[in-house]
């Protein structure tokens, strides 16, 4: 006899076990439901636990929810709390059944036990149910008002709970501002603790859509709040700890005695047993000397200690989320560590994941002092049983060979690899002498003595084949079977799988018919003919090339395939600086961990809180021309990387940017931005604003503008005019962009819901503020929409990329009449309201004069 | 912040699954478990402790076996989440006094019951076993602790947990004892991990130890504890080669426990806190001051034909004679192609046992007890299935050992314990001689014999030998204002 409301859940059939047992508990649980028998308690705590046993393996037991509710009335808060814990996870499936429960949580929630009472308002919470949020609000104000301090945390959590259930409920209540109220004045500091983390989710959230709550979470970071917490913290439990030190964060001080206040009183901090606090602690020293140089030296010398202390104390798991943080810093600063290589010595029984850490680490602090250590320890892991791990240590032996003077001990090392005749060792070793050799010719000799004796059938990784037939071509003078070998390769042609190792067999034999013609025309006919025949299209491709290069002059195609080479100083660093300074930027995070910043692994909203995410790298460039789409990408990718521009995008850290790092040169900055709240324009009514009213802001902020023509709704373009039908390709456009000084810089734009408010910083000492429509906050959505709007002031776009919120454009003008060009970077942020705007221009004095004309274009957008 | 919390035995089932914000998708467990389990193909690496798949970021740690998994899309710090995970094994080891699948399976009400206060909405309320009490109600129910397999001391350490094996302490702080007294107990330990390295001529080339007090409290009343530590103790590694042998002990770095106060800590070594209910680290350390090793091994491997070698190994005591280490194995993988091995030890040798472990290719020496001072040897002679080609050194070890030695610290550091005259009277405690099964590891890589040196290292030949070595110091404070027993023990770990 099923209960209708079982009809609509049956239970997954995937799950098809279950079944019967759910049927049988569900008549068990009806029979006790009414009993008032003594002991029903003890039989109601076997079955509720055999309900819980099932949800928790993945059974559906959703069909007993009216029993369990049932079964509910009872004083034995064991079983009223695996109650609440059942309801909590099928509530929300079940909405109809869930407001059987209402009545007894409610109940509970005025309990004369303020345990009962806070674990029914926690249930209450739980529920998930968005119609019943109106039963929610009066419990909830209750609590946040109960005189026991367990009642007021549950509250405080449930006030966030209900925010995700129902923002208006949540914000018409009118529970944000209790919240407040709480913060600062509870004695409970869990309750404070989390007030605070209830308040950064909710104005979080609601900063995309509504000023106020920007400025609400602007508030959060006001000295008092602050101050207030910083003083308190040891009263807080160490979770709430971290909690407050990430806040600290993002608070700039005002001068530097504010900062080594700050810093002395959290200096104890760093001897907290947890790493989770000291990490905290650490990324509030590192962020807030950043433009201390001297100091921020002492900071490294200062959490090095502590950190040391964490690795090696802990699970693994602890050590090596501590480890990945050393890991940054070693990299930053390698100095810093050079006479802490030891603790970066592996044991041999750390899982892997540590191992490779501190290999990498101990390549970085290899110095002229201790390379012959390190790489004497390096060796020994070389022998490792651990295979993977072997790999990287030899990898590691040839990247600080690589970037040592003296690698004499250290080629010798290698050599020794390649002679012990494991296919692993020779494999990676083969790899790393080729790169030696590329940096350091002079070794040659001594190399391709011990390379000549290897037998290209013991090498079959394609990589360190590769790098054998590389040597063999690039060496083949100094090696007297090397023509032969070859062409033995080239025999066995089908043999070969990896492309990779095919096309530098082409490459080889050419190489070697160069230097060794009669004895090698055989192997390079079978060679061509055979890459002709090949079904891999970049091999029959290369083959043709070299085919044709011979045919139509052998001297020019021995300056294409064999020129004199110079020795290669530097090899790439894989990760650009933009990106590690992310990362540093985001210390104490995963990003940490992965390596990466956190937009190339999260989605937006959960970036975190105060993160304003331009998406920098994460672009997927559009573009108007017929330039294929990743030539504009690796195009733009460069322009990120110009130094130039870093400097400047650093510079422009505002308060809520993706940049925290409290810089000074930045007061500016955050002064607009506190002020910005008081200015007229946060008055919705005043979204279409005067000139005068403009003017007076500048006033009001003192900054002495050097009165440029004032922008008006619709103003005339200045004495600067555009050539309409400007062209560029992307190629001059990168070029310019790296070449050019940057002219203006520093843009902060907010979007209210009335309007689009600009207040620009140019040269740091100029501002300036626009006004538009409403309807162009509304239309910024799409990019396209944008590009026809500046092509009609002819600016023209060259790229655009990034989803909605967070837009990226670079543009380009022209002077009519002239050559002198104009770049421009647009990074748009509609919903956290802010943009970033770098100029550069041919003409510098025109910059001024053009910046204003891409201004009131801009305030144009959707009105015309 | 995290959205879900889950427990998986080691076979893939939930034990216990918690989700908080419904933001990531129930498969996550199945998701997670498969990636773990193959996280390489050649599966020669472990998956870490922090992995992203589809957006969702991944947190595990491995307490007995278990994992216990966060899940969280935002980008929280990872330090947090895994000394969240890690403390909510402690939680719930202190709850049913022995933590592992068993015993987790009897009592997943209460489990979920704590997790339920231990976080909310996925954030973190609070982790103290001693504010937890006052919310949770189930009663633990306790896995007979006697019926546990015995773990070999190699095994607690396989964990990589400085953790006490602990019989002792397998008790619930929240059940109360057979007969309804609670015992007023309170231990505290010093477990030491010893890494040293030594060069072939038996120099050392780096040598560490890191420390942990270790503190169980079964207290009620919440009393003050102070712990004295050696009054020459000094901190921060100045130029400490040239302090050497002055007697002091000289620590690089230490962090200590949020409830430790050191308001004298400069001025007489002391340590003031109120003991919080369960198990936790008064103070973790670490010292690169010299110290002796408590043992040395020498071990050298021949090659005695095409098809065989013989490995000797001897380990010699170099501690005190009224000193004796007990339950001592020496370990050490052979070559892959290694058959067949017979041993020799040596004559009149009482207690030992060796053994081949044919799967994992690694010999097992096994001694009962080493009195300090003296020196014990095993021959064993290898037969390969393949002719040996290379250095055979490179193919063998490293060795590790694994014993315990009471009443022997390696860094010196002590607790001197005070009494508390200030305490009300207690019922009388049982003292709690307790057999805890400490445990040590030592492991050291063979030292190359003098048919294999390399002539172009001027280098010795050796390889580095890195031995660790867990010091185990436990002294009990018992709450009677009478003499406390010190047991020290010793302790070595991988």
């Amino acid at each position: 006899m099923a209960p209708p409301a079982q009809t609509n859940r049956s239970p997954s059939p995937s799950q098809p076990s279950g079944k019967s047992e759910v049927t049988d508990l569900k008549s068990q649980l009806r029979q006790l439901a009414g009993s008032r028998l003594p002991g029903v308690d003890d039989s109601k705590r076997e079955l509720f636990k055999k309900v819980i046993s099932y949800m928790t393996i993945g059974i559906d037991v959703s069909s007993v929810f009216g029993e369990m509710v049932m079964c509910s009335a009872t004083s034995d808060i064991v079983l009223k709390k695996m109650c609440y814990l059942y309801v909590g996870n099928y509530a929300k499936v079940n909405p109809d059944l869930a407001l059987l429960t209402i009545n007894f949580l409610q109940r509970d929630c005025k309990d004369e036990d303020p345990m009962i009472r806070g674990l029914a308002l926690r249930s209450l919470g739980s529920l998930n149910v968005a119609n019943l949020v109106e039963y929610l609000v009066g419990p909830l104000n209750a609590g946040l008002k109960d005189n026991n301090s367990y009642v007021r945390i549950v509250a405080v959590i449930g006030v966030l709970k209900l925010y995700h259930i129902s923002v208006t409920t949540c914000i018409d209540a009118d529970f944000p501002a209790v919240l407040k109220h709480l913060l600062l004045n509870d004695q409970d500091a869990q309750v404070v603790a989390n007030c605070l983390l209830a308040l950064q989710e909710i104005w979080n959230g609601e900063a995309s859509t509504s000023e106020e709550a920007l400025k609400e979470r602007e508030a959060l970071l006001s000295k008092p709040l602050i101050y207030y917490l910083l003083n308190r913290i040891k009263e807080f439990s160490e979770w709430a700890q971290c909690l407050v030190l990430d806040l600290a964060v993002k608070y700039v001080p005002a001068d530097s005695n504010e900062i080594f206040d700050i810093m002395n009183l959290l200096e104890d901090r760093l001897q907290h047993a947890n790493g989770a606090v000291v990490l905290a602690t650490a990324k509030v020293f590192l962020h807030m000397t950043l433009s201390m140089t001297d100091v921020h030296q002492q900071v490294y010398e200062r959490i090095k200690a502590p950190l040391l202390t964490l690795v090696s104390s802990g699970s693994p798991e602890q050590s090596y989320a501590v480890l990945s943080h050393l890991h940054l810093l070693v990299m930053r600063a390698p100095y810093v560590f050079s006479s802490d290589y030891k603790h970066f010595y592996c044991q041999y029984n750390e899982p892997s994941y540590v191992k490779k850490l501190k290999l990498e680490m101990l390549t970085a602090v290899a110095n002229e002092s201790s390379t012959y250590e390190i790489v004497t320890e390096l060796c020994e892991y070389a022998a490792n049983v651990d295979i993977p791990i072997a790999r990287e240590s030899i990898r590691a032996v040839g990247k600080i060979a690589l970037q040592q003077y003296d690698v004499n001990a250290i080629v010798d090392r290698l050599l020794q690899f390649l002679e012990m005749e494991k296919d692993y060792v020779t494999a990676e070793a083969l790899v790393l002498v080729k790169d030696l050799l590329r940096k350091y010719p002079q070794w040659s000799h001594d190399c391709i003595a011990v390379v000549g004796n290897i037998s290209s059938q013991n090498v079959q990784e394609p990589k360190a084949k590769a790098a054998l037939i590389w040597m063999l071509g690039e060496y083949s003078q100094d090696m007297s079977d090397a023509p032969y070998i070859l062409e033995s390769l080239t025999e066995n042609w089908d043999e070969e799988h990896s492309a990779e190792v095919r096309l530098h067999l082409l490459t080889a034999v050419m190489k070697c018919f160069f230097k060794r013609p009669p004895e090698t025309q055989k192997a390079l006919g079978v060679a061509l003919a055979a890459g002709l025949a090949d079904f891999h299209q970049d091999v029959h491709d290369r083959a043709l090339f070299y085919y044709r290069l011979l045919q139509h002059n052998v001297t020019v195609a021995e300056r294409v395939v064999n020129p004199p080479k110079q020795a290669v100083s530097v090899f790439a660093d894989t990760q650009s600086s933009e990106i590690k300074d992310r990362i540093f930027d985001e210390f104490n995070s995963l990003s940490v961990v992965y390596q990466k910043p956190s937009y190339m692994f999260t989605d937006k909203e959960h970036r975190g809180p105060f993160e304003f995410s331009d998406e920098l790298g994460n672009l997927a460039i559009r573009t108007e021309s017929d330039v294929p789409v990743h030539v504009v990408e690796a195009n733009d990718k460069d322009l990120l990387l110009g130094t130039s521009e870093k400097e400047e995008s650093r510079g422009s850290g505002t308060n809520g940017s993706a940049y925290t790092a409290p810089l000074y040169d930045t007061s500016l900055l955050s002064t607009a931005t506190q002020v910005q709240p008081e200015l007229p324009i946060s008055n919705p009514a005043a979204a279409g604003l005067s000139p005068q009213s403009s003017l007076a802001i500048d006033d009001l902020l003192g900054l002495g503008l050097p009165a440029p023509p004032a922008p008006s709704p619709a103003p005339s373009p200045p004495s600067l005019k555009l050539n309409a039908g400007a062209v560029l390709d992307p190629g001059t456009f990168q070029q310019k962009w790296r070449q050019l000084p940057i002219c203006l810089s520093e843009a902060y734009l907010t979007v209210s819901p009335t309007g689009l408010v600009l207040i620009f910083v140019m040269d740091r000492s100029l501002l300036q503020e626009l006004s538009v429509s409403p309807q162009g906050a509304a239309a910024l959505t799409t990019p396209q929409a944008l590009l026809r709007h500046m092509q009609g002031h002819s600016i023209q776009c060259i790229a655009s990329g990034g989803q909605s919120p967070n837009l990226k454009f670079f543009f380009f003008a022209q002077k009519a009449e002239e050559s002198s060009i104009f770049l421009i970077e647009c990074k748009i942020n509609t919903s956290s309201a802010k943009t970033q705007i770098t100029i550069k221009a041919d003409d510098q004095s025109m910059s001024q004069a053009f910046s204003t004309l891409f201004q009131s274009a801009l305030s144009r957008f959707g009105t015309s | 912040m995290i959205s879900q919390f889950f427990v998986l035995s080691q076979r893939g089932d939930n034990i216990v699954f918690r989700d908080y914000r419904g933001e990531v998708p129930k498969g996550s467990a199945e998701i997670f478990f498969r990636k773990v389990k193959f996280w390489k193909e050649d599966g020669e690496e472990e998956a870490p402790p922090v992995f992203n798949v589809d957006g969702v970021n991944y947190f595990h740690v491995k307490v007995v076996g278990l994992l216990f998994v966060a899940t969280t899309r935002v980008n929280v710090s990872p330090s947090l989440v895994l000394e969240l995970l890690q403390r909510i094994a402690r939680v719930i080891k202190d709850y049913l006094g022995v933590l592992n699948e068993d015993s987790l399976r009897k009592n997943f009400v209460l489990v979920y019951e704590l997790l339920d206060e231990v976080i909310d909405f996925g954030y973190v309320q609070t982790t103290s076993t001693e504010l937890l009490k006052s919310y949770v109600f189930n009663e633990p129910l306790v896995v007979d602790a006697a019926r546990l397999q015995p773990l070999s001391p190699a095994a607690i350490f396989m964990q990589g947990t400085k953790r006490m094996p602990g019989t002792a302490v397998t008790k619930s702080v929240v059940a109360n004892e057979p007969g309804g007294r609670k015992r007023e107990e309170i231990f505290v330990d010093i477990i030491e991990k010893i890494s040293v390295t030594f060069s072939s001529s038996g120099y050392i080339l780096t040598s560490e130890i890191d420390g942990t007090i270790q503190m169980k409290s079964y207290l009620s009343g919440n009393p003050e504890i102070r712990l004295a530590l050696n009054e020459d103790l000094s901190i921060g590694r100045g130029d400490y080669r040239s302090s050497f042998g002055s007697g002091s002990v000289i620590l690089d770095d230490c962090n200590f426990h949020e409830s430790v106060r050191l308001d004298n800590f400069d001025l007489d070594r002391t340590l003031t806190l109120v003991p919080p209910d369960g198990e936790f680290p008064v103070m973790n350390y670490r010292m690169t001051q010299e110290f002796k090793p408590p043992f040395r091994i020498n071990t050298l491997i021949e090659e005695a034909g095409a098809l065989k070698a013989e490995v000797i190994l001897k380990v010699s005591a170099e501690f005190p004679s009224s000193i004796t280490a007990n339950t001592i194995i020496v370990q050490m993988p052979l070559p892959k192609y290694t058959t067949r091995v017979n041993f020799e030890l040596e004559p009149g040798a009482l207690g030992q046992t060796t053994d081949f472990k044919e799967a994992n290719r690694r010999l097992e020496w096994g001694l009962k007890k080493i009195v300090g001072g003296s020196e014990h040897t095993l021959r064993a002679k290898l037969t390969f299935s393949q002719e040996l080609h290379g250095n055979i050194t490179k193919e063998a070890g490293p060795v590790s050992m694994t014993f315990t030695i009471p009443m022997y610290n390696a860094s010196r550091l002590q607790l001197q314990e005070l009494p508390k005259p200030e305490l009300p009277p207690l019922p009388k405690p049982e003292l709690p001689f307790d057999p805890r099964v400490p445990a040590i590891a030592k492991p050291e890589k063979p030292k190359d014999p003098k048919q294999h040196d390399l002539p172009s290292f001027q280098h010795p030949p050796e390889p580095a030998l890195p031995i660790m070595v867990h010091g185990h110091n436990s002294a009990f404070l018992s709450h009677r204002p009478q003499p406390v027993l010190n047991l020290l023990r010793y302790y070595a770990r991988q």
